[in-house]
């Protein structure tokens, strides 16, 4: 229990995928503007992140790693070139269902992620999830709890930017900076805030 | 080439840019930015994969069912991803061990499944493929701009070479470690934004509440 | 003949987009285009990859060797590198299989050819694997260096690297990194040669068989009465430099190439009555 907590730590602050790993940062500087929005598409990282992390590992474990094909009787087959494309099938089959389900049931939100839900597709943070989750060999069990933790750090990052964001409307920008320009610099900041996180060992 | 093919090619590298403007492609752009020939290699295999995407897509985009035309893009995308990198780690081993993540992370580049999405998918092959390789120009140049002045600043060298002589090493230069991190990315785009909406102020974002200027009257 | 097979082909495609019979011919179709392009290129490429990955391990290991110079063809240079298995349990070599087709990331990854580790299990490698390759380096039939491969966590990726030692076991003759992920700039100097080239002539291992080599926070002054142990870090990228520490320590050690050095140079063995420190 213990190390699924302080893997859970981990992936939330220590290795925040949004200001530790720099991934997915288009969707993180445009969704950023109001908290609502930060809040509906944070959710949706999460629950994509959390539902594709274990089944790729799943993927990974029985179909394409070198000999992973023995159960079938080829275990002599190494299937890993086809690990990117698996990985980002997986994602984008999920995102157009999560589509599909938002559009049928909540579509406010729907509306209000506009062209911002098919682009979770090409999430960095989501297809890096998967790629950490094979380079560190995470269990179906560890990817479970590695998916949800780093869902929920970026949707960490994202939420306090667009907390940050909403404050800024009043302050005085130079003209040149406003919006995007102000925004780069505001996320530099809290990068190097966050890095403070990464000297933890837990 | 008339004037608004001519367009097409031209407006994405400063008038549209897709880093600076559209907000699209900035993971990578952090990621590979430490060192300029990286930089330059990612350049060139976005721009491929991005034109090849691009040309691909607008010549089946009457077959696409809706259902299903965002798998049907990122199969493609991820199709062509793979091939650059098998391509790069047979004939080009050591800048692909250098890259190897940010290949894969091609795929999730949101420039190349938003000029996908925006504009092959509506249009025919000819302008999709300057539209793409307008973009794909835009991007080099930013990426570039940003790998260039990280790695000058940050290590004192370009491509290797030395540039600015390092203390270390008995010269003058003592090297700014932020630069080669990537609260340091962030800063240098940033920066470079103000500078393009500077010298382009219709890219101005309208600020969503101005300051109210109070002009006091004398002896008030 | 051909315009006749392709009759019921073109009547699917002329069916509106969103009927789901064109759906799934349009989905078959772009699988099947997509797969033939990925597994040709994949196929026709895989002999040349090989080749380079093999021929870039080659190069480290002469590069490390200290073989390496203008005009030096690392192949060449291989050739007169043997490349022995060991088991590291015993610490004997083993020759039932060719150490030039065998992977240790491999071995690692199964449970029958390596061993879990827990609570010793500082490198942060998991499991190790229950055999290694090792390249001896002879110079006019003497022995002239052991070169290691060694592994384990950085801060963000798993290094993978060379140890070279000197035949008496206790003293390095080099180190290289020639696969890592740490973070550009900082901690990816460890594969820099600045940095590596402080490395030859260290003190590995104490007069008691226990490995004593680290990488010290800061640099190291050089009449500091451990400066021999001692490398200097790298700046700002302690996590890396600790990684370094660990993974040394581990290999050299009782669960590393331990018993192997023990055998075969002149660490004392500290398999009975040895305590862990």
């Amino acid at each position: 229990m213990e190390h699924y907590l302080s893997l859970l730590f981990k992936a939330v602050f220590v290795e925040n995928l949004a200001l530790a790993f720099f991934l997915g940062m288009c969707t993180f500087l445009a969704v950023s503007k109001r908290i609502a929005t930060a809040l509906g598409l944070g959710l949706a990282v999460i629950v994509v992140q959390t539902i594709t992390v274990p089944v790729n590992s799943l993927i990974h474990r029985f179909l394409l790693d070198e000999g992973a094909l023995g159960w079938a009787g080829i275990g002599q087959v190494d299937l890993s070139f086809l690990g990117l494309i698996t990985y980002i099938g997986v994602i984008a089959a999920m995102v157009q269902i999560l589509e599909m389900l938002l559009d049928r049931y909540f579509p406010a939100l729907y509306q209000a992620l506009g062209i911002f839900l098919p682009l979770i597709t090409v999430n960095c943070a989501i297809l890096g999830g998967s790629l950490f989750m094979v380079e560190r060999g995470y269990n179906l069990a560890e990817s479970t709890v590695y998916g949800f933790g780093s869902g929920l750090g970026w949707a960490l990052a994202l939420v306090l930017l667009a907390g940050i964001r909403e404050k800024l409307k009043y302050s005085d920008v130079p003209n040149g900076l406003q919006g995007l320009g102000i925004t780069f610099i505001i996320t530099g900041l809290m990068a190097m805030a966050f890095m403070s996180f990464s000297g933890i060992q837990l | 080439m008339d004037r608004t093919q001519g367009k097409l090619l031209l407006e994405p590298i400063v008038d549209n840019n897709p880093i600076t403007l559209q907000i699209l492609g900035i993971c990578s752009a952090l990621a590979v930015t430490t060192k300029l020939a990286p930089a330059i290699t990612m350049s060139i295999a976005l721009t491929v994969v991005l034109v090849a995407a691009s040309v691909i897509i607008s010549l089946i985009r009457r077959h696409m069912p809706g259902s299903i035309r965002i798998i049907i893009q990122m199969t493609i995308i991820a199709s062509l991803v793979i091939v650059v990198d098998q391509v790069l780690q047979a004939f080009a081993y050591e800048l692909s061990k250098q890259l190897s993540v940010f290949v894969g992370l091609i795929i999730t580049n949101c420039i190349v499944l938003g000029r996908a999405e925006a504009f092959a998918s509506k249009n025919a092959p000819w302008p999709s493929f300057l539209d793409a390789l307008g973009h794909g120009l835009g991007y080099s140049v930013i990426l570039i701009a940003v790998a260039a002045i990280r790695e000058l600043l940050g290590a004192g060298t370009l491509l290797g070479v030395t540039v600015l002589p390092l203390i270390e090493d008995g010269g003058w230069y003592e090297p700014n470690g932020l630069m080669l991190l990537a609260p340091g990315a962030f800063f240098i785009i940033g920066l470079m934004i103000w500078g393009i909406r500077t010298w382009r102020p219709r890219q101005v974002e309208k600020p969503e509440y101005r300051i109210h200027i109070v002009h006091r009257t004398e002896g008030s | 003949m051909i315009a006749t097979a392709l009759q019921p082909l073109r009547a699917v495609f002329a069916l509106p987009n969103d009927d789901p019979r064109k759906t799934v011919a349009v989905a078959l179709a772009l699988c099947l285009a997509c797969s033939v392009v990925v597994s040709a290129t994949a196929v026709t490429l895989r002999p040349l990859q090989e080749r380079n990955a093999a021929l870039a391990l080659k190069r480290e290991v002469v590069k490390v060797a200290g073989l390496a110079g203008p005009g030096m063809d690392p192949a060449r240079a291989f050739e007169q590198i043997e490349t022995r298995l060991v088991d590291l349990d015993t610490g004997t070599f083993v020759d039932d299989a060719d150490p030039r087709t065998y992977s240790y990331r491999d071995a690692a990854q199964d449970p029958a050819r390596s061993t879990a580790l827990g609570d010793t299990d500082i490198a942060g490698i998991r499991s190790r694997p229950d055999r290694m390759p090792v390249y001896l380096v002879r110079e006019e039939g003497e022995l002239r260096s052991i070169i290691l491969p060694v592994y384990g966590a950085g801060l963000w990726s798993t290094m993978h690297g060379l140890l070279a030692v000197a035949p008496d076991g206790r003293t390095a003759r080099g180190l290289t990194f020639y696969e890592q992920r740490e973070t550009a700039g900082l901690g990816s100097e460890v594969a820099s040669e600045r940095w590596l080239s402080q490395w030859p002539g260290k003190t590995l291992i104490g007069p008691d068989g226990e490995p004593v080599i680290r990488v010290a926070k800061g640099n190291v002054e050089a009449g500091s009465p451990n400066a021999d142990r001692r490398v200097d870090g790298l700046s700002g990228a302690t996590l890396t430099g600790n990684g370094v520490t660990r993974l040394l320590r581990f290999w050299l050690g009782e669960q590393g190439y331990g018993p192997f050095l023990a055998k075969h140079t002149d660490v004392p063995s500290r398999r009975r009555g040895g305590d862990h420190g």
